[in-house]
């Protein structure tokens, strides 16, 4: 019979390869449910992962899609990656984000029509910021009061989307935008638009971030106390304290540090890629970047990873839904099934599958 | 604005409809943590039984038989979750919160051609003269059947938990897996049972919500229902009246506000929209500040996985 036998040690191999089985898995599956859908599975899953990088008739246009898409998903999956090791459960990087992109694009609005190289970096400062602050109050719940931050910051996600329904109806409604429910466009506003850097490559200035993100996370993971710190707070929350972790420090650096390059990803994106503030301007980024953070095993070069092939699935997502016209919500199941095959497949890590029990006495 | 178009009797009506969904998914999430298992899917499974639920009464015209397959779906799919985490022994939080987004994902794929039409009527039940009360009649004999349900289904869950042995196995297996395993129980049987259960709960909700509530099939419907439920159960500190209080008092803020919104109160509705969440928060703020009664009533392996080493 098949059991589970429990590894000594975590198996290193395993670490780097269940990714990998999990998004192979992820593929046989989609392409099954593609079929279900009454389209040819192979064209499908050509379509999403192939099509987008090497076929020359829309690679143009969606390769530089790719680095655009990828940065804010990278940028915040670093963030929750810290918090999810230390057992610090930020789920409402959603809101953080929307907050970001509405208190940094609210003073670009502001400053409007006030041209100064000193514009972008104070929005992108707001940015940060309004993302910290976000974050801070399931922190300064959870530090204070003890409350549920998983419940406290996804209850925030749903009251910053009504936040940002309400500025875009009143305040930072745009007077240009014939009553319509959004703010002044970003590209009109030289100072403040997050423009590409180099052209044809979606290389903007938050992309550049987000690759100093990753490096500066991957010190701060490996070489650095903090690192340890919450490595050791989500092993075991007795032994960090007698390792002189205060855990009320850790969670506030944890959702901190989260909701700032939530907020930064918000900020970058509505003043680059979205390009004004909306209802519509909420993609669910936050939510799949906590796939991304688990994809790439919470470490940022495996994020890093792992961000890029998520993007890819958005990408070619939307060209299936263009081509084939399989509905958008196909791809939302996707994502979804991926992150069940990698928790699935994540046994193998700790566990090795062995055939009977008879194995024991040949030893 | 125009305060006196706001009737307390239809308050008050409105408020018991508005609840019904997050307290059955409330009450399925309750005995789910009592065995010791936090499934942070509730969204997801109820927006399943919400779709499941409308596409079912929609193609057989019963509304019956859309409740039954939205609890079957909502069981359907919570066993995702059960199987990662009690035989593949996966983290608890991102399984369940796996479980949402693929839920949210799938019920848009399933709904998409429903949007737009109108379920089978689903109609309040009439006692000659007791329902036609002034003020009681409605308040008390003029609700839909499922909401009695939920009603006697919460006094049904407070017994079995209190009352029968059964209720004794699970609440065991809740405070102390390895203590339940060592005296013979099947410690992930009864989790699984547990779990199913919960997800038939939350597909009922979700299934009171298109069929009844709205009544319409839109995607994302569901609005954080599910997440307002999870709230309830630490609200009701896991006691099965005490949801519905929780539950009806955030009906209570729901209607309420919808109501001030239709009467024109002077501020942009998207702020009173903030209002539940807002309540939600302060809820959980005051509960968990009470620390002893917390720990009193939170079961003791609360999201801990299982592994049986013998």
């Amino acid at each position: 019979m098949l059991r589970l036998e429990a590894r000594p040690e975590p198996s290193r191999a395993m670490v780097m390869l269940t990714p990998i089985i999990a998004v192979v898995a992820t593929m046989i599956a989609g392409g099954i449910l593609f079929a279900f859908l009454g389209n040819n599975p192979f064209t499908a899953i050509r379509i999403i992962f192939w099509d987008p990088l090497f076929n020359d008739m829309v690679a143009s246009y969606t390769r530089p899609q790719l680095l655009v898409k990828a940065a804010p998903l990278i940028l915040m999956a670093i963030g929750l990656s810290f918090g999810f090791r230390a057992n610090v459960w930020n789920i409402g990087a959603e809101g953080q984000f929307i907050m970001g992109a509405v208190i940094g694009g609210g003073t670009a609005l502001a400053l409007y029509p006030l041209e100064s190289p000193l514009v972008f970096p104070l929005i992108i400062i707001m940015g940060g910021l309004g993302g910290f602050l976000w974050a801070m109050i399931p922190a300064i719940l959870k530090i204070r009061f003890n409350a549920n931050e998983i419940l406290v910051s996804l209850m925030l996600v749903y009251v910053a989307a009504q936040f940002l329904a309400a500025m875009v109806t009143g305040p930072m409604k745009s007077p240009v935008g014939m009553g319509f429910p959004v703010s002044r466009n970003f590209n009109e506003y030289q100072s403040a638009f997050n423009a590409e850097l180099l052209s044809n490559t979606g290389l903007h200035f938050g992309v550049l971030v987000m690759m100093a993100v990753v490096v500066l996370g991957y010190i701060f993971l490996t070489r650095h106390i903090f690192g340890f710190q919450i490595r050791v707070s989500g092993q075991s929350a007795r032994a960090s304290k007698f390792a002189g972790v205060n855990p009320h420090t850790t969670v506030a650096l944890c959702l901190g540090i989260s909701g700032a390059l939530a907020g930064l990803a918000g900020l970058f994106e509505v003043t680059g890629p979205a390009g004004k503030l909306s209802t519509n301007f909420p993609l669910g980024y936050g939510f799949t970047a906590i796939i991304v953070a688990f994809l790439g095993r919470l470490h940022p070069v495996g994020i890093l990873l792992a961000g890029l092939l998520m993007a890819l699935t958005y990408i070619g997502g939307e060209l299936a839904q263009f081509q084939m016209s399989i509905p958008a919500a196909a791809i939302q199941v996707f994502q979804g099934m991926l992150l069940f095959f990698l928790l699935g497949v994540d046994i193998l890590v700790n566990f090795r599958l062995r055939w009977d029990t008879k194995s024991k006495e040949a030893h | 604005m125009d305060l006196s178009s706001i009737s307390p009797v239809t308050l008050i009506v409105s408020l018991m409809a508005a609840s019904t969904p997050i307290l059955l998914a409330a009450l399925g999430e309750l005995v789910v943590e009592k065995s010791g298992v936090l499934n942070l899917g509730v969204e997801g499974m109820m927006i399943i039984g919400a779709v499941c639920g409308f596409i079912a009464a929609v193609t057989t015209g019963s509304p019956w038989l859309g409740f039954l397959f939205g609890a079957i779906c909502g069981a359907a799919v919570s066993m995702i979750f059960a199987v990662l985490t009690q035989y593949l022994m996966a983290n608890q939080v991102a399984s369940g919160l796996g479980l949402t987004m693929f839920g949210l994902g799938l019920a848009a794929l399933l709904g998409h051609s429903y949007t737009g039409i109108n379920p089978p009527s689903f109609s309040q039940i009439h006692i000659p003269v007791l329902s036609d009360l002034p003020v009681v009649g409605r308040i008390v004999f003029g609700h839909d059947p499922m909401i009695y349900f939920s009603l006697a289904l919460t006094f049904g869950i407070w017994y079995f938990l209190t009352r029968t042995r059964g209720g004794l196995v699970l609440r065991a297996v809740g405070e102390s897996h390895d203590a339940a395993h060592a005296l013979g129980y099947k410690v992930i049987r009864i989790r699984m049972l547990a779990i199913a259960f919960g997800g038939a709960c939350a597909g009922l909700g979700g299934a009171y919500l298109s069929l009844v509530r709205v009544p319409q099939w839109a995607e994302g419907m569901t609005a954080g229902a599910g997440w307002i439920a999870l709230a309830i159960v630490v609200f009701a500190s896991w006691k099965p009246g005490r949801a519905i209080i929780g539950a009806y008092l955030f009906g209570g803020v729901t209607v309420l506000q919808l109501n001030l919104q239709a009467a024109g109160l002077a501020i942009s509705p998207a702020y009173l929209s903030m209002t539940p969440y807002l309540a939600t928060i302060i809820v959980l703020v005051i509960m968990a500040s009470d620390k002893k009664r917390q720990s009193l009533n939170a079961p003791a392996s609360l999201g801990k996985t299982f592994f049986a080493s013998t």
